[in-house]
């Protein structure tokens, strides 16, 4: 390859890293190898020597089409249409419309506002001392997920005999039968799903709920999956697996653009039950999902995800942080129509809450 | 170089004579695995072709396939080798008396050592190594995975190291249940497959069931692509629009009509809430 091109592949490589593809140099490497076994001056061969490199996951494609179209200028095949991640856009002025004919309604305040507010939000603020505590605490819960039978065996006292292991005994006593050895299968921890709503009726307890779940990560990194749900829904698994809770809330903030945005709770749990739950992530899984139950969108529609849910899970855990106030009744729309289905509902507004959530995690 | 794999155009065509269609970016998916000597590593929806990819390249090659399906649980002695256990100890009887070093490297020979599907790509090469589903494997068995991919070689520690003359072409398909490792990702290139377009779709199918009527194949491919918008919890893939034009076509239907989508949709909706929805939108528009 001569230098020029070499200068124009690496140039677009520091492109699609700030585009965030994880361009290493390695994948470049590859790039590079890629390019001498096809048409550097093809723009098709360019794309495509890319993509099959550079790219890991589905939703580095689409950045990486922007990101080829803004440094060659326009991408050169025609995409299929592929399914979109996020959710429908709803026109802005829905809301007042709506609104217009329940004013003065009290609920009003604490319904969420189906506005999407695309804006990141600053935790400097939050350094009070107390504040500071009850967040060591929540980094201390490591909290653990009760465990299941795999198929995978290992060595036991007793059960069914390894033959193999058996076996090979024998032939170090010059195939005199000997002790027997045992096998059963291993216990592995289940996995645990959390779905924190970071809607804007959410936003005092979405902090600690954000907290909690890198608490979860850090016990159990590749057995713990975090989502947040509001107008749509994002992955911060890997965002929280950061060691420290600082840097990892704030990227997983940096990650989410609808924080303190409206709910559209519904329509976010299908999205994560057709993307990734149905596929294995929520198989068999403890899910955790940290709302208030205000849904802007249809009651009916949250009910019949929550059942599609539990349907999949070993348990659906619901922290609600009302739970814990006083008089207290689950009457929102949404926490009715989602209440049949879960096996669990606690509270989540204070520290004690958030021990007794470990508990119940512990041993569903 | 084999002459069918010369350029990604040439290896597009060979693989269209076995029978399966690629797109462009497939094609040079493909091609740069077999140049660049990389595993192959697709994704996408279930029944979009990712799996029948292999064969149809065994085929384009004229190699054999070796298939390793993957599972929970599995391990290096189901996926690698494992020693014939029965006939050794039944050897060590047969040899009672014989100097016990000798016996012990007779005991440890190649012909009591069970190859399992990635021992015998290594030891076969060349030929296509499909990895299938490596998603339902645990993430120890990536790991060991890794070791043998970048060396193309097994060492079996009684024996030796066993390596590849020319490394075979290893494709391993996931359908997303759950992440795999970067580690294993970074060392293949990665392809994502869509479902096809629609044209694509009717040559799939009327290369794949001749005798199905062109009318026939158009409607399902339609429809079918229509299903694929309709929010279901189980989109259709191309396996399934194949395996309904098949099921139409031996009712004797020479196009889709609401009536013989009714009775045959459970050849393409395997979901009870799908079929609802189906018949409530897709199928209506059929009658209207």
């Amino acid at each position: 390859m001569t230098a020029s091109a070499l200068g124009i592949v690496l140039g677009f490589a520091r492109t699609l890293r700030h585009a965030g593809v994880p361009a290493t140099p390695d994948r470049v490497q590859a790039m590079i190898t890629a390019l001498d076994h096809l048409d550097v001056a093809s723009p098709v061969d360019t794309y495509w020597a890319g993509r099959l490199t550079l790219c890991g996951d589905p939703a580095d494609l689409a950045r990486y089409d922007a990101a080829f179209a803004a440094y060659f200028g326009g991408v050169p095949i025609v995409r299929p249409p592929r399914v979109v991640t996020q959710l429908r856009a709803v026109p802005l002025d829905v809301d007042e419309d709506e609104g217009s004919g329940e004013g003065g309604d009290a609920r009003l305040a604490g319904r969420a506002s189906r506005q999407e507010v695309l804006r990141h939000r600053d935790l400097a603020g939050l350094s009070a001392a107390e504040r500071d505590e009850v967040r060591r605490m929540l980094a201390l819960l490591a909290p653990r997920v009760g465990r299941r039978r795999t198929r995978r065996y290992g060595r036991a006292r007793n059960g069914r005999v390894d033959l193999e292991r058996t076996v090979r005994r024998m032939l170090r006593q010059g195939g005199e039968p000997t002790r027997l050895a045992h096998r059963a299968r291993r216990r592995k921890p289940r996995r645990l799903v959390v779905l924190a709503d970071v809607s804007g009726s959410m936003e005092p307890y979405a902090d600690a709920v954000l907290r909690f779940a890198h608490a979860a990560v850090r016990a159990a990194p590749f057995n713990t999956e975090v989502f947040t749900l509001g107008t749509r829904l994002t992955r911060i698994t890997r965002e929280l697996r950061a060691r420290d809770p600082d840097a990892a809330l704030r990227a997983a903030t940096a990650a989410i653009p609808d924080w303190s945005g409206g709910t559209r709770l519904g329509d976010a749990l299908k999205v994560f039950l057709d993307q990734w739950g149905q596929r294995g992530v929520a198989r068999g899984a403890v899910v955790v999902l940290c709302s208030d139950g205000w849904e802007r969108g249809d009651p009916t529609q949250l009910g019949a995800q929550v059942a599609r849910l539990a349907r999949l899970a070993h348990a659906v855990v619901w922290v609600n942080p009302h739970k814990g106030k006083p008089g207290y009744e689950p009457i929102t729309g949404g926490m009715v129509a989602a209440l049949p289905h879960i096996d669990h509902l606690v509270a989540g507004h204070s520290l004690a809450a958030f021990e007794q959530l470990a508990q119940i995690i512990a041993e569903a | 170089m084999n002459p069918q794999a010369a350029s990604p155009q040439a290896l597009a065509e060979a693989l269209e004579r076995t029978g399966y269609l690629p797109d462009e970016g497939l094609a040079t998916a493909a091609f740069l695995a077999l140049s660049m000597h990389r595993p192959l590593f697709l994704e996408g929806d279930a029944g979009v072709g990712k799996t029948s990819l292999a064969g149809a390249l065994a085929e384009v090659l004229d190699a054999p396939l070796v298939r390793l399906q993957c599972y929970e649980g599995i391990d290096a002695a189901q996926a690698l080798y494992d020693w014939d256990f029965p006939r050794q100890v039944l050897h060590l009887r047969a040899a009672e008396g014989r100097d016990p070093d000798e016996l012990e490297r007779s005991l440890y020979d190649r012909r009591f050592l069970v190859a399992r599907p990635i021992l015998q790509a290594i030891e076969q090469a060349p030929c296509v190594l499909l990895i299938d589903e490596i998603d339902r494997a645990d993430d120890e068995f990536e790991a060991f995975l890794l070791e043998v991919l970048a060396e193309n070689a097994v060492t079996i520690p009684e024996i030796g190291t066993i390596r590849a003359e020319t490394p075979p072409l290893v494709v391993l398909t996931s359908n997303r249940t759950r992440e795999v490792h970067d580690a294993l990702k970074r060392r293949c290139l990665y392809h994502w497959l869509p479902h096809p377009s629609y044209e694509r779709e009717v040559a799939i199918l009327q290369r794949r069931l001749p005798e199905v009527a062109e009318r026939l194949a158009r409607d399902v491919a339609r429809v079918t692509a229509r299903l694929r918008e309709a929010d279901l919890l189980k989109p259709p893939g191309v396996a399934e629009s194949l395996d309904w034009a098949l099921a139409l076509h031996l009712l004797g239907a020479r196009s889709l009509d609401a009536d013989n989508a009714a009775a045959t949709l459970g050849a393409v909706l395997k979901y009870h809430e799908d079929a609802v929805r189906a018949r409530a939108t897709v199928l209506a528009e059929l009658t209207g």
